[in-house]
């Protein structure tokens, strides 16, 4: 009895080793989303071209990745032909033009090719609050009943893809399929 | 000469911009307003800078929901509601008073419970050795010790007569 109680210093000594030592390996800029599991936020903005209105029912339908990105954002041009890539191979992306002029999100899209079904033209970032974003670029995965599942932030490039986000889309094919 | 004067006051006020860059106006319906928002804004956190609230954050984002806040004081939200609606949207990240509950019981809480777990056994401790100190030797030691101990002791001054 009385040695068990020397020992519970070490013990302490070692849950706290352990929460710092895990500590260690989180990012602290990669918050966990408060949206995962509900649903698309509502929203009625223009596409990019400026040819229709979409809402969050436009979303629905199949499994997607919903990219935030602007010409502003020196790490989209990064992610962009990763994303041209992943659309070649069939990958549903719609895109949400977060707080950034017309003009230059067209001549971007002539530009560097068009790897968005849909693409919301968020002028004011009114739904980019609604989403929490916070810098782009984010991505979101829908599934095909427009909730959202799951949130990565920063660039996605192909091993962050193949790691994180393919097993994740898979499923909510695979799901969207039954 | 008249350049470097030049230089230095473009630099200084080039520097002034960067110090006045996260002050925005905003007209309040009255000061108690005005003392909310500033409140608020201090105790919400900025999700793209980390460390600072939105206050002090000149991030886009930190504008921008300032800009928000503002609104929806004008709107006649309570302060319950503005912080929400934001943890909503951003999770209980923005907070830096989280709220009290199952997740946060130890963040909250656990300084306290280890203080009162160390003076606990601090006076554990110190009961007893107080006990072991004050106590009547004959209740330390059996007849038959003290009875060892008296012979020990004995022969010890007998050895130093001896020398």
């Amino acid at each position: 009895m009385k040695r068990a109680i020397l020992l519970l210093p070490l013990a302490i000594f070692l849950i706290v080793a352990v929460f710092l030592y895990r500590g260690l390996f989180l990012d602290p800029s990669e918050l966990p989303s408060a949206l995962i599991g509900k649903p698309f936020p509502v929203f009625s903005l223009p596409t990019v071209a400026g040819d229709a209105t979409l809402t969050e029912a436009s979303l629905k339908g199949k499994p997607a990745l919903v990219n935030v990105w602007a010409t502003w954002c020196v790490s989209c041009r990064v992610e962009h032909p990763v994303l041209n890539e992943l659309a070649k191979r069939g990958v549903v992306i719609h895109g949400v033009n977060y707080k950034d002029v017309n003009a230059d999100a067209q001549k971007w899209l002539a530009e560097f090719h068009n790897p968005y079904q849909l693409n919301i033209d968020d002028a004011k970032g009114t739904l980019g609050l609604d989403l929490g974003v916070y810098g782009a670029p984010e991505t979101f995965l829908i599934d095909k009943d427009g909730i959202i599942r799951h949130k990565f932030v920063g660039v996605i490039d192909e091993r962050a893809w193949r790691e994180q986000l393919a097993p994740l889309y898979q499923e909510l094919v695979d799901e969207a399929a039954q | 000469m008249t350049r470097r004067l030049l230089a230095a006051l473009c630099l200084g006020l080039a520097l002034s911009g960067a110090a006045h860059a996260a002050i925005d106006t905003y007209e309040f319906g009255s000061e108690a307003e005005r003392e909310r928002f500033r409140v608020l804004t201090e105790e919400l956190r900025c999700p793209k800078c980390q460390n600072q609230n939105i206050a002090d954050s000149n991030a886009p984002i930190a504008t921008d929901l300032r800009r928000e806040i503002h609104r929806m004081l004008e709107e006649g939200k309570s302060d319950d509601e503005i912080v929400d609606y934001l943890v909503d949207r951003y999770g209980d990240f923005v907070r830096y008073k989280p709220p009290v509950n199952a997740r946060t019981f130890f963040l909250w809480f656990g300084p306290a419970l280890l203080l009162v777990g160390g003076l606990g056994i601090l006076g554990v401790i110190v009961a007893r050795r107080r006990k072991v100190e004050n106590a009547p030797r004959e209740a330390l030691l059996s007849a038959e010790e003290n009875a060892r101990l008296a012979a020990l002791l004995e022969r010890e001054s007998q050895d130093k007569k001896d020398q």
